[in-house]
């Protein structure tokens, strides 16, 4: 029933796409392109068979930087969270930074790590910890920010010390703040290794679509696209997935019933 | 000489600062809880009933008076009491057992332990098949008495109840009524409790005092002799009548 519902719901998306890819490939048959240009989509499609495992191994590098990164993004914001919860001045001090920060293009500073960290995995791991860092570090703080201190107080007359008022009270309430931190860092994380890979790499997807650009392979460039989008929306259906299996006080029905 | 008091309040002066705006809550109040005794504080909504829990829970320090608790002086320092918030309070992030387990992991019982005892207890609190219901999966009487079990698990003598059955509808809120008396009677604990109910306060009480709109004085202290264990037949009797009335006085004033 719900399977059948989504499907439905689904439907005319999937048939404007199914739409576009037909009338491409018939405009790309019959003005004759040059497929440097605009390749045809059974072309891209071609391409992509082609150097399948030749992409895999890339994307396999450009993942490895990704999930690098996310963890450092994760571990680091966490930490902070925690320590500027605890020490007040702390907070004070930062949180007004970290706000401004926001507005700083991070991607701008990628050169700065591969002059100072090489072409190697450590740079664009680098990179992707500090775009995912900052919505994480936001996130989680705003999260803290909002525990009902009621809640705290209750704790305190149970007498629970701060580690057990932290791992049962502040740390779950703040985790729906936390997932959507992550998801914004999720879609930010691919993006920082392929800019990362761009400014110089030994091997990645970003790297791939270079070369072929650089020799006006541009069905391989489309191939590589495809596989970028495909790893982001994979990574963001991830997160929320692990959302859903972390938070299983989430999964209200829509219809739950009243007393 | 009287005995110890369970627990004590002593002149509370008490005022809430949001930005520039002070706004006085409480103005010298005095009232005692002894042991095994359960007492009511009835006042209209916004007159400070939660903050005197607040205060006696030590969660809050007046700006004059004292908090005793059995004998020992606690103002404005957080006890191991058993307090119940206006809000029921359960995490939405735990099911029922690990909601009313939480007063004995921090007193820091194994959680095999914990959950041991949960269970044990459920039944009492008529809660047996839903131990691991989310409480979004509970209906409002049973998140109270969920709230209530955890209450109950704080080991200490001295409950502090606020409002505990006010989003009840009535008949369930009778049913809680006499479901906690039983408890009462069963754990001798002593209470403090908070309402704005006349009826409940009268039913439930040993001893009531009723405190005046903001900022909150001490308006009445009245004993309440009706025998127990309580039934709701005494809501139909001549004395529940006559007490209702000094207490609509007492409140009108
Ligand atoms: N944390 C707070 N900050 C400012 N004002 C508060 C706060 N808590 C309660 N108040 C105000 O103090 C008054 C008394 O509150 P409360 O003790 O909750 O009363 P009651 O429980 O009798 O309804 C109310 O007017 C309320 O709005
Ligand atoms: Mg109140």
């Amino acid at each position: 029933m719900k399977k059948w519902a989504s499907i439905k719901s689904n439907l005319p998306s999937a048939l404007l796409i199914a739409g576009v890819l037909l009338l491409w490939e018939l405009v790309t048959g019959a003005a004759d392109l040059p497929e440097f240009i605009l390749p045809a989509p059974s072309t891209i499609a071609l391409s992509l068979a082609a150097n399948f495992y030749l992409l895999i191994g890339h994307a396999g590098v450009t993942l490895t930087a990704v999930l690098g990164g996310l963890a450092l993004a994760i571990l680091v914001a966490m930490l902070l969270a925690i320590a500027m919860d605890r020490w007040k001045p702390l907070k004070q001090a930062l949180y007004p930074l970290l706000v401004i920060s926001q507005a700083i293009p991070i991607f701008a500073l990628a050169p700065l790590m591969l002059i100072w960290f090489g072409v190697g995995l450590l740079p664009k791991v680098l990179i992707v910890a500090l775009v995912c860092f900052f919505p994480l570090a936001v996130n989680l703080i705003e999260g803290f920010n909002q525990v009902d201190p009621e809640a705290i107080n209750l704790m305190q007359t149970m007498q629970a010390d701060r580690w057990m008022i932290m791992r049962s009270v502040q740390l779950p309430s703040a985790l729906p703040y936390f997932f959507s931190g992550l998801k914004i860092a999720a879609t930010y994380s691919v993006l920082g290794a392929i800019i990362g890979e761009w400014l110089g790499a030994r091997a990645g997807l970003g790297i791939y679509m270079l070369r072929a650009m650089n020799s006006f392979r541009t069905s391989d460039v489309f191939a590589s696209i495809i596989v970028v989008i495909i790893l982001s929306l994979a990574f963001f259906k991830l997160v929320e997935l692990s959302a859903w299996l972390v938070m299983p006080w989430k999964r209200k029905p829509k219809n739950s019933t009243e007393d | 000489m009287r005995l110890i008091d369970k627990l004590l309040l002593e002149g509370i002066s008490s005022t809430y600062f949001s930005g520039e705006q002070r706004l006085p809550v409480l103005d010298n109040i005095s009232l005692h809880v002894q042991a095994g005794e359960f007492v009511t504080v009835l006042g209209p909504s916004g007159s400070g009933k939660s903050t005197i829990l607040k205060t006696a829970a030590g969660l809050l320090k007046p700006d004059r008076g004292r908090v005793l608790i059995g004998g020992h002086e606690t103002t404005g320092t957080p006890q191991l009491v058993g307090y119940m918030p206006q809000q029921d309070l359960l995490f939405p992030w735990k099911t029922l057992k690990q909601n009313a387990a939480l007063p004995l992991l921090a007193a820091k019982s194994g959680t095999g332990e914990a959950y041991a005892r949960v269970e044990e207890m459920l039944p009492v609190f008529g809660l047996e098949s839903f131990a691991d219901y989310y409480p979004f999966q509970l209906s409002g009487g049973m998140r109270q008495r969920a709230a209530l079990l955890r209450t109950m698990l704080i080991e200490s003598n001295l409950m502090l109840l606020d409002e505990p059955f006010a989003s009840l509808d009535a008949l369930t809120r009778e049913n809680m009524q006499d479901w906690l008396l039983d408890i009462w009677g069963r754990f001798k604990r002593s209470v403090l409790f908070v309402t704005h109910s006349i009826d409940e306060a009268i039913y439930l009480s040993d001893r009531i005092y009723v405190i005046s709109e903001r900022p909150g004085k001490n308006a009445l202290e009245q004993d309440i002799e009706l025998p127990r264990p309580r039934t709701k037949s005494i809501l139909a009797s001549r004395n529940f009548a006559t007490y209702k009335q000094v207490f609509i006085n007492a409140l009108a004033s």
